[in-house]
């Protein structure tokens, strides 16, 4: 009994140190001064307020209440915006997340424990905050962000991301764009669901603010992220010189050759036995060209392509994300508009400005896509294009058009049967392909949650095949 | 060569890849003391307590405010230490700071709250003792740090863009010998399409230099030219047309950056002149002792030039070639290393020291970094606030701008004053907050009297300041407790560069500024 009550107090007193750690200097009374330093920036007039603000006691109860907000993400960055958002007053909160927790999570994910291991992030993170934080309602999902559809989404006041994918970025960038509707040619500001977006890696972050339709969204910007480091395929087979090379020759080519854990097993650089196994044909592999440096950690590094990661930038970039998330709320202070960038490798240093839109932005600019190509191009090439392009990066685009009245796939990469059966036509060129000019081209890919429309258009024999600029 | 790694290995990976297993050991080894457990400084510890600090130590004598569950420090020690089994934290319950000599043994203190005259006290014991303090304050939506340290000595600062040393410029002796063994003129296709590209520019400078008087080229015109030089040696074939010679596009690339005059970096250059590199004696740390030693080298054996880093660039080229180049910058490195170490041993030993006191590893990790070293030196609290010696400039060309983040910092100053006239803070209950501008619009004109500042404080932010009733919301103490965890990790591993001394982020605009005041 002792016990049970001393556990009890215990536990009032961690949920009582959550909740007053936010009061601190303000009043006496328990929950009277709760939200105190909530009700400060919207029950007083000031100076910097947003335009539209007009101090209320009601502001604190859609706050409490009414306000829902969605959490994409219950990662390094996940976490950290749960708890921010939940000491600030909102309530009713839901969290998406397709991952278990591991245990290196555990150095900057602190929702989770070692017992965790194992579990959804999701799960485990509403647990925790729904147990310290009373009165907090988090509703979990263990899915994919790509589970949901326009109706699941609709219901948010504002959306906020800690996404460690460029292709889920514009996935749900997509999506809210998707949910815009136009009267007339005019945005109907109701349909828009703001996007707060938080980016980390080492000590360098950044967080957005998006308004679909109104503002830079995220595919506008796509050049501002860095490429992804792949090395070339010769170098790997026959030239290799960095450790690296070594490692990546065993997973890309070895792995295939050998399957040395089963025939249809493939490479998992979370089982260490595969991670092991790669270490120790990587290290052969350098030995034969006197290449030093192959490392358990290098390897595993390269295989789960790991982006370094700690809790203070993590802590900083969700934070930054959870105060747009107060003002766009409470319309108390006007939003970031739009862009900050963080890096404390030297001091700390922040970087604001404002991200333009594309006039021709392939998602929100409601601009006709083209595609500039000879007749004799060959559907290959189109595919090339629309991968490689900068602002179009798509990861394995399927497409398809309307031929004498019926949908045709011209090629599709995702279904190995369909794959199979529509692999020669990218030997064929377009006019063989029975294509003309002016065709309509439909899209599909991960990179997009509706399909992207392009327009054919024919280019004599002499331009280059290359030369697309929308 | 680990098999499988430890629990806690496997734990710490991500962070491990950013500072390695030392700054790991470093951050173990560390006691850090958080005086008052508010907000943001719990939000600082736990982003110390997730990354494995060894211990914590709260003091803080307030109640849990509205129920009889304890003192906040307790509590605090509680939450925390949760979340890390590795950490061990503890607390005490004083509620105005005992300045004495406890403080000392702390690898670094870290002070959250107003209390004006409790910290400028505690401030100068710490200054005394070499314990590095770290003053953390979220006031509405402002976030401010103070980071005191005399000196606080960085060998690995992990430059973002470092320069290579690749001394195309002035080749030592064992690279000329081994471009020597290269003859582009009669190679065979694959071999020359494989030549590390800082061959290719070694072998043309020297084509350059027979007919331009051993001169580099210079300015543009002459880098283009020798750019030319280069494009003229890829291969052609039959038809006249160049061959596709990735290795001779990247030398044609790196001409600008590879002809770079090598040199001692001025930051390196401070550091020798420095007087804690010239006088060393048996107290000094090891940084000044090795530095000492690199600087007679420098000025000997290296001929002006620090001791070579050792790396190359990864570049097109056979495996060969390639691992045969980096071994000739990997072994001169090591040698200059030698003869650093054998100067440092000199030195240990005419000041009485075994040479044991720095090891091999050390020296070699500061050679390499030779190019990157950094000295940290904050002015303390004093020197901040003495009227004779505050940072009057800094100040007033800031202010020339009023929406500066330097008249967040003046705001601050005013509120510690508006304290310490009435004990309280301005605007924390609603009826306090119109009568309370004034008030604290006395304080403002006061402080800038005093310091005889001719700065313009616009009543804008003397009304905001007063409408944030000092309230910590959260969302600011967390932004400020990531910033302020990492800025004690950087002083605690000396890896990257720490702030000096004074950051300021406003959370209405997401700006943020950093002052050396």
């Amino acid at each position: 009994m002792a016990d049970g009550e001393e556990t009890e107090k215990k536990r009032r007193r961690i949920a009582a140190l959550t909740e007053n750690m936010a009061v601190e200097g303000c009043s006496i009374g328990d929950w009277d001064g709760r939200w105190g330093h909530v009700q400060k920036f919207l029950e007083r007039t000031g100076p910097f307020t947003h335009p539209d603000f007009e101090p209320s006691e009601e502001s604190l109860q859609f706050l409490l209440e009414t306000c829902k907000i969605l959490v994409i993400g219950a990662g390094g960055l996940g976490c950290e915006l749960l708890k921010n958002l939940a000491l600030s007053g909102f309530r009713h909160i839901h969290v998406v997340d397709m991952d278990i927790i591991d245990v290196s999570n555990l150095n900057r994910q602190f929702l989770f424990r070692s017992k965790d291991v194992g579990r959804p992030k999701a799960d485990v993170a509403a647990e925790f905050i729904n147990q310290r934080v009373p009165g907090c309602n988090v509703v979990p999902h263990f899915k994919k962000i790509q589970d949901f559809d326009a109706s699941f989404y609709r219901q948010f006041h504002i959306i906020v991301c800690g996404l460690d994918s460029i292709i889920a970025r514009r996935w749900i960038n997509g999506m809210l764009l998707s949910l815009l509707s136009y009267e007339d040619g005019v945005l109907d500001p109701s349909s828009i669901i703001p996007l707060i977006d938080g980016g980390t890696e080492g000590f360098k972050g950044n967080a957005r603010v998006i308004l679909p339709g109104m503002t830079a969204c995220i595919d506008c910007t796509l050049e501002l992220y860095p490429p992804q480091i792949t090395f070339p395929m010769c170098t790997i087979a026959s030239m290799p010189r960095l450790p690296e090379h070594c490692i990546e020759y065993v997973r890309v080519l070895q792995w295939p050759k050998d399957k040395p854990f089963g025939d249809a097993v493939g490479l998992d650089g979370d089982n260490p036995e595969h991670v092991q196994w790669v270490f120790q044909e990587s290290l052969k592999r350098a030995a034969e060209f006197n290449i030093t440096g192959v490392t358990y950690r290098l390897t595993q590094g390269v295989v789960k392509r790991i982006i370094p990661a700690v809790a203070s930038t993590n802590a900083v970039i969700a934070a930054a994300c959870a105060t747009e998330v107060f003002k766009i709320a409470t319309s108390a202070y006007i939003p970031l508009n739009n862009y900050l960038v963080f890096n404390d490798v030297d001091g700390l240093y922040t970087y604001t400005f404002e991200a333009e839109r594309k006039d021709n932005c392939t998602a929100c600019s409601q601009v006709p896509q083209k595609l500039q190509f000879p007749p004799s191009a060959k559907l290959q090439e189109v595919l090339e294009y629309l991968t490689e392009n900068a602002a179009l990066q798509m990861k394995s685009p399927a497409i398809s058009t309307t031929l004498e009245g019926k949908n045709k796939t011209l090629y599709l990469q995702s279904i190995a049967s369909i794959e199979e059966r529509t692999r020669p036509n990218l030997c064929k060129t377009l006019k063989e392909l029975g294509l003309a000019d002016g065709q309509e081209l439909a899209v599909a890919d991960v990179t997009t949650p509706q399909t992207v429309l392009f327009k054919l258009n024919f280019t004599s024999e002499t331009c280059s095949i290359k030369q697309v600029q929308n | 060569m680990t098999d499988h790694k430890t629990s806690k290995e496997q734990k710490y990976d991500r962070q491990l890849r950013l500072w390695g297993d030392h700054g790991q050991e470093a951050l173990e080894n560390a006691h850090v003391c958080l005086i008052n457990a508010t907000a943001t400084g719990t939000e600082i510890l736990k982003n110390l307590v997730l990354p494995g600090i060894g211990s914590f130590t709260i003091v803080d004598g307030h109640k849990v405010s509205g129920e009889d569950v304890g003192n906040k420090a307790q509590a605090a020690t509680e939450l925390l230490q949760e979340l890390n089994g590795d950490v061990s934290g503890n607390f005490v319950e004083e509620v105005s700071v005992n300045v004495n000599q406890t403080y000392w043994s702390f690898t670094f203190s870290i002070y959250t709250h107003v209390l004006n005259h409790t910290y400028l006290r505690l401030g100068s014991v710490l200054w005394e003792a070499g314990v590095p303090f770290l003053i953390c304050r979220t006031y509405g939506l402002i976030g401010y740090m103070r980071l005191i340290v005399k000196e606080h000595t960085v060998v690995e600062s992990h430059p973002d863009n470092a320069l290579e040393d690749l001394r195309l410029d002035q080749p030592f002796t064992e690279l000329k010998h081994h471009v020597e063994c290269y003859d582009l003129d009669n190679m065979e296709k694959k071999d020359h399409s494989h030549t590390p590209w800082i061959i290719v520019v070694a072998k043309y400078l020297e084509k350059w230099y027979s007919e331009h008087n051993s001169q580099l080229p210079k300015n543009y015109k002459e880098k283009e030219a020798f750019r030319q030089l280069i494009r003229a040696g890829i291969l052609t074939n039959e038809n006249g047309t160049p061959e596709d010679e990735e290795n001779f596009e990247e030398a044609i690339k790196n001409v600008n950056t590879a002809l770079n005059p090598t040199k001692v970096p001025s930051g390196t250059e401070e550091i020798f002149n420095a007087e804690q590199c010239e006088n060393i004696t048996a107290q000094s740390p090891s940084f000044w002792v090795i530095a000492h030693g690199v600087r007679d080298f420098v000025r000997n054996e290296g001929n002006g030039n620090l001791p070579v880093r050792g790396t190359i660039p990864d570049m097109i080229a056979d495996s060969d070639k390639f691992i045969k180049l980096q071994n000739v910058y990997r072994d001169k490195a090591m040698k200059d290393a030698a003869v650093v170490s054998k100067h440092v041993e000199a030195l240990l030993q005419s000041v009485g020291k075994p040479p044991e006191s720095t090891s091999e590893q050390e020296i070699k990790l500061f050679c390499k970094n030779a190019a990157f070293l950094r000295v940290v030196r904050c002015r303390s609290l004093a020197e901040e606030y003495s009227v004779d010696t505050f940072n009057k400039d800094e100040i007033t060309s800031c202010m020339d701008s009023t929406d500066s983040e330097m008249v967040l910092y003046l705001m601050l100053r005013s509120i510690d004053r508006f304290y310490q006239q009435h004990s309280r803070y301005p605007g924390v209950y609603n009826y306090q907050v119109e009568e309370d501008i004034n008030k604290l619009k006395l304080c403002v004109n006061s402080l800038l009297q005093e310091y005889s500042l001719n700065v313009n404080v616009k009543d804008d932010y003397i009304h905001e300041f007063c409408r944030y009733g000092a309230a910590e919301p959260h969302t600011v103490a967390a932004f400020l407790g990531g910033s302020a965890a990492q800025e004690a990790i950087k002083i605690i591993t000396h890896q990257f560069v720490p702030f000096n001394n004074t950051f300021l982020y406003n959370a209405m605009s997401q700006t943020s500024a950093t002052f050396q005041l």
